[in-house]
């Protein structure tokens, strides 16, 4: 059980440096969020599954509480996500990379 | 019913976060009775005797294909950013939804979020705005069979 605990805290670490490298490497705000989101959602997802599997032989009290941190992580994190997304399109600062773009065809009715 | 089901997950959450002890039962059955009467009105969500099924569908199928298109989304993430040149191809996309309920469209928006390659940005009446990495030129079916479509499905049978 320890063992498959430090596994799962080691892919959550490795996507952790992959979310935050893409977060660098990007280059324009809606891919930045699109890595950061991701790599972040299951960074914790799993590192909270490593702990959930190390609490498993002398911390049994702790595993409800892990499963709603991970319940509330996988709700809010898309939805902030989206809300950054939405403030980015509405304060003029697209990307010029765009090859086909929908939201511009809805006008300034907002 | 909407009472009861508010109550019984307010005292799931409280015991989840306090423990199952006799105690803390009768204290979080106070608390979530009296923060049912308050709430039970002003919460915007119905109820019927499918609501078991739906549940167990929720939970046996769609968290499982929500989990692997989450591990497939960062496959994705990490291979674009290990290579080289970083392949992209961007576009925001209008994306058709059938679901009628609020909770329906945020389920399906937070959906598309954490699969491969999108990201929603907005949602208008039907309407779902996606930021896509790779987009397919001048084919919008196709666009949207990719993006929203394995979830569509799924969530079409357990909200409305």
């Amino acid at each position: 059980m320890t063992i498959l605990s430090y596994i799962f805290l080691i892919i959550g670490a490795l996507f952790f440096l992959l979310g935050g490298l893409g977060v660098f490497r990007m280059p324009d705000t809606f891919n930045r969020i699109q890595a950061g989101t991701k790599a972040t959602t299951l960074g914790a997802f799993s590192i909270i599954v490593g702990v959930l599997f190390g609490s498993v032989e002398n911390h049994l009290d702790w595993i409800p509480k892990l499963i709603i941190i991970i319940v509330f992580i996988v709700i809010s994190n898309p939805v902030g996500s989206s809300t950054i997304a939405k403030a980015t399109y509405r304060s003029k600062n697209i990307p010029d990379n765009l090859i086909q773009d929908d939201l511009k065809e809805r006008g300034e009715k907002q | 019913m909407k009472y009861l089901i508010t109550f019984l997950t307010l005292l799931v959450v409280y015991l989840f976060l306090a423990g199952f002890t006799v105690e803390e039962v009768i204290l979080g059955s106070l608390v979530s009775v009296v923060l049912t009467v308050l709430l039970a009105n002003r919460l915007n969500f119905k109820v019927d005797w499918r609501f078991p099924f739906k549940l167990l569908k929720f939970l046996f199928v769609y968290i499982p294909v929500f989990i692997w298109k989450l591990i497939l989304a960062n496959i994705d993430v990490a291979r674009r950013v290990l290579s080289f040149k970083i392949p992209l191809n961007p576009g925001i996309v209008k994306v058709k939804t059938n679901l009628k309920g609020d909770l329906g469209k945020l389920t399906l928006a937070n959906s598309i979020t954490l699969t491969p390659g999108t990201l929603s940005i907005d949602v208008e009446d039907d309407y779902i705005y996606v930021h896509t990495i790779d987009i397919l030129k001048n084919s919008k079916d196709k666009n949207q069979e990719i993006i929203s479509g394995p979830f569509e499905k799924i969530l079409g049978g357990i909200f409305e």
